[in-house]
This record gives C-alpha cells, structure tokens and sequence, in this order.
C-alpha cells in the first residue's frame, strides 16, 4: 500500500485526481477497522487528510454555520454556540462511540463512509446540510438529502473532497434525535431517527431503516397535514412507503418499523396533540 | 514505501522511518519499547490502547502512525505512579488489562473536571471496557482523584 501526504488541500486533490482510486484518510475510525496491516498483497493508495490545516476550523456567518472537512465530533460538542443553535448535532456526536472515537471521528467521513445506520448523517439532513465538494476542476454543493444514490453510492466522484459543510441558520420550533441501540455508548443503531421543524416545514430523517440515510417525505406530509394519529400503528403505513428496513444481525424488518413508529408516536405527541 | 516522520513522545523529540500500514499501537509497542498501552480488540471497542495525540484520548490501534507527524503522543509511561493511588484504593483494577486505558481517560477527565458540567464520568469513560471490575470501583477512582465523590459519580452514571 502506499500513502501519499499533503499539507495542502490543492496538493491532496492533485494526489486524488493523479490516481483515481486513491481513497482519502481522515479520522481513520472507519478506515482503520479494515486497515490492511494484517494483510500481505494490497496495492492501495490512500492520502492522508489529517494535516489540512485549512479544513479544520468551523465558521459561523449570519445565515449559517460551515463545518469544516475535518471538524470532529469533538470539536462540535466542545461548541457552545452549537449546542445552543443546533442541539441535535451535539446530541448526535455524543452517542458516537466514546471519546477516542469523538476526538478523531469526523463529521466528512461519517458523510462518505455512508453506513445507513450512522449518527451524524441524520442530524445534518434534519438541518438541511449541503455537502460542499471540491476537485481541481471547482467546486459543487450537493444537499445532503441528495447525496445518496443507492447502498454505499452517492454523489461524489473519486477525485473530489468534502471541504465543507453548510448548515442553514433557522429557528427551529422542534427537534429531537433519537437512537435506538443494544447499549447506550458504542453501539450501532438499530432504528435512528432525527425530526426537526422550522419556517421551512418538518423533517423527518430515518437511520438504519432503508439502504441509506434517507428522509420520510409521506411522514413529513402527515406532520405538514396535521392529521390525527390516534396511536402508533396509525404510522406505520407512511413508514412503510418512506423506508425498507432490512432483517440483520442487529434486527429485524418488523421490529425497526415497529420501534420508529412507537419512538415518533411518543416524541409528537405533545407537540401534535395527538391523544 | 516508508515515511520519514517527527513527533514529540512523552515530551522527547522523536523521528523515524514508518510503514504506511504501520498502527500507532504498534510502533510504540513493538518499535519503542513503550509496552505499557495494551491491545485489546484491535478495533477501535475496547479503550486498552488509549493515548493522548495532541491532549485528547485516542485509540492507538486506530491512528496510523505517519498521522502524528508533528504531533504530541503521551503515553501511560510518562504518568507519574503517584497518580495510580485512588484506582489501588477503590479496587479499580483486577487483571490489569484495561488498566492502562482506563487510566489515561481517567486522568484526562481529572485534567479538565469542566467537563463534568455537561458529561457524567461514566459517559467520558464509556470508550473504556472492563471485564473484571464492573465500573463502581473505576468511576470511584475517577470521582476520587476529582476530589468530588458524587455528581457524576457511582450509579449517576448515563452511559
Ligand atoms: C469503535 C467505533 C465506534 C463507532 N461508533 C459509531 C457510532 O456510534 N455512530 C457512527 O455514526 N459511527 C460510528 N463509528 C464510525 C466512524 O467513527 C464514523 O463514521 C466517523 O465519522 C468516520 O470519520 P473518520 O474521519 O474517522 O473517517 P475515515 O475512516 O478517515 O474515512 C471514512 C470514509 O470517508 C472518506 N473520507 C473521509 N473524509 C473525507 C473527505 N473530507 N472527503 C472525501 N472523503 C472522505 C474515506 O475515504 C472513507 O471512505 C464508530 C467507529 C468505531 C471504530
Ligand atoms: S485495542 Fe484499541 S480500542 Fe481495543
Ligand atoms: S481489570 Fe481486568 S479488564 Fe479491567
């Protein structure tokens, strides 16, 4: 395997674009798991990311907050401005492995690494996250609940960095992130779901329930609708349109459409009046 | 292919020649010496091979080790023993396994007690596990060397 190392984001893409299967390292928490040490024949190239000094910083401006290509989870709960304005991406990066994870995780690689169950992933679609990517042919702005295409697919060619990502600044009236796991810290999320609502509707963001992060357009509507829903089962059928879970090692296909329709019901309630 | 790389160790300059499929974890073991941070799951689960990279507690099993070129590596080894005191104390330590993680988050926590306004210790040291003590005698430890048994403490925990 080779790695190639670059100081600067215009030299790290010139790495990517000269060869055109070279996988970028940031955090390496995903990356590392299946790290090729134990392995004997790999003919990988990878470029570090982890001295691009100029991803690091997060930025505020009057309309939104930018985090950068390599904010980590740590970064963002050590913000307080961000657990002010956007609770969800603190409550998110805290039920993030632990830590070790938090301190080296970031929110880029949580994007591209593209688990259907990751935890960063649907608090930025719930914001309306735009995910911006560079390559030495310019720059492109994908929003997030765009990105992905299929399991594993999304917008971004082989070439390109995620070098920023734009969150909107809105006042948000609701929201509330919820992941249901086997153990509270350090375990993969059977059902996870993030709602938010602001001037610009509801959002409604499924994890783990479909081959990718996705939101749930019929859900929104009912919420935009305000129709009653008398008790859980009522959601099911718009759950059913919006998403496909899957029966696996963690779950089953019954029992995810079950729990997220029982964790909705109980999260709107209030807010809905619903009995 | 290696890479020519620097980084401050335990306070001492250090340079080297890496694998780029070199781990951190093994570096320090196998090409420093430094055995005291143990491997336990090798995948990033078990907190055994915790070390401070620039102040914060990462896995070593999960940093390659041409990524702290330029950076601060603390280990176990640069701790003062002294500190060991409250998880002798509390029985916070059976087999030893876990011992030197569990130590490093614990005295990271000790160093920044503001964390503890927002986290509980369990929380902070939920990347840490232990199949001997059951935590209480951990998190006592921690609470002890805070000098604030209580918030935070045993059976308040979240994680
Ligand atoms: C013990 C453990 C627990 C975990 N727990 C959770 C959890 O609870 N929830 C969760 O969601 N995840 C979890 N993860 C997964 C992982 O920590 C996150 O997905 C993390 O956000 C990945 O970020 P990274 O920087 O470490 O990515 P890396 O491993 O460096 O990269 C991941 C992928 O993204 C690509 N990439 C990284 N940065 C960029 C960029 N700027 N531009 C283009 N491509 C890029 C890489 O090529 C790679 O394909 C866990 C991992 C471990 C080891
Ligand atoms: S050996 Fe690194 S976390 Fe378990
Ligand atoms: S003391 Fe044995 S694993 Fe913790």
């Amino acid at each position: 395997m080779r790695v190639l190392l670059a100081d600067r984001v215009p030299e790290a893409l010139g790495l990517l674009a000269g060869d055109g299967a070279a996988i970028p390292v940031a955090g390496g928490t995903d990356l590392l798991v299946h790290w090729p040490v134990r392995i004997d024949a790999h003919d990988r190239t990878y470029v570090d990311l982890s001295r691009l000094e100029d991803l690091k910083p997060l930025r505020w401006s009057d309309r939104e907050l930018v985090l950068g290509g390599l904010t980590t989870y740590w970064d963002v709960i050590q913000d307080e401005r961000i657990g002010r304005e956007f609770p969800l991406l603190v409550r998110a990066a805290r039920q993030v492995g632990a830590i070790q994870i938090q301190a080296r995780g970031t929110w880029a690689g949580n994007i591209v690494n593209a688990s259907p169950a990751a935890d960063g992933v649907p608090v930025l679609m719930a914001y309306d996250a735009v995910v911006v990517l560079e390559s030495g042919r310019g720059r492109e702005e994908v929003p997030l609940d765009h990105f992905y295409t299929g399991y594993k697919e999304m917008r971004r060619r082989a070439d390109q960095l995620v070098v920023a990502i734009r969150i909107p600044r809105r006042p948000y009236s609701y929201q509330v992130f919820e992941k249901v796991g086997s153990r509270r810290a350090q375990a993969i999320a059977k059902v996870g779901l993030a709602v938010t609502r602001s001037d610009a509707g509801w959002r409604v963001v499924a994890a783990s329930m479909a081959p990718t992060i996705r939101r749930c357009p019929m859900l929104e509507r009912l919420l935009e609708q305000r129709v009653q829903v008398a008790h859980p089962g009522d959601l099911v059928p718009a759950i059913t349109q919006d998403v496909s879970p899957i029966d696996d090692v963690r779950s089953t296909a019954e029992y995810r459409r079950r729990v997220m329709a029982r964790v909705l019901y109980d999260d709107l309630r209030e807010t809905c009046g619903w009995p | 292919m290696t890479l020519s790389i620097g980084f401050t160790l335990n306070g001492k300059a250090v340079s080297m020649e890496a694998d780029p499929a070199e781990r951190l974890l093994d570096t320090l073991r196998y090409r420093l010496g430094l055995t005291g941070t143990k491997e336990g799951c090798g995948e990033g689960e078990c907190g055994a091979c915790t070390v401070y990279l620039d102040g914060l507690p990462v896995n070593s099993c999960l940093v390659p080790t041409y990524q702290v070129r330029g950076a601060r590596v603390e280990t176990i080894e640069a701790l003062d023993p002294v500190q060991l005191g409250p998880f002798l104390e509390q029985g916070a330590t059976q087999c030893g396994a876990c011992t030197p993680g569990v130590v490093m988050t614990a005295l990271w926590i000790s160093a920044h007690p503001e964390l503890l306004e927002t986290h509980t210790v369990r929380e902070l040291m939920a990347g840490n596990l232990c199949r001997c003590t059951g935590y209480d005698g951990i998190v006592d430890a921690v609470a002890t060397t805070i000098g604030e048994v209580g918030e935070g403490g045993r059976g308040k925990g979240e994680a």
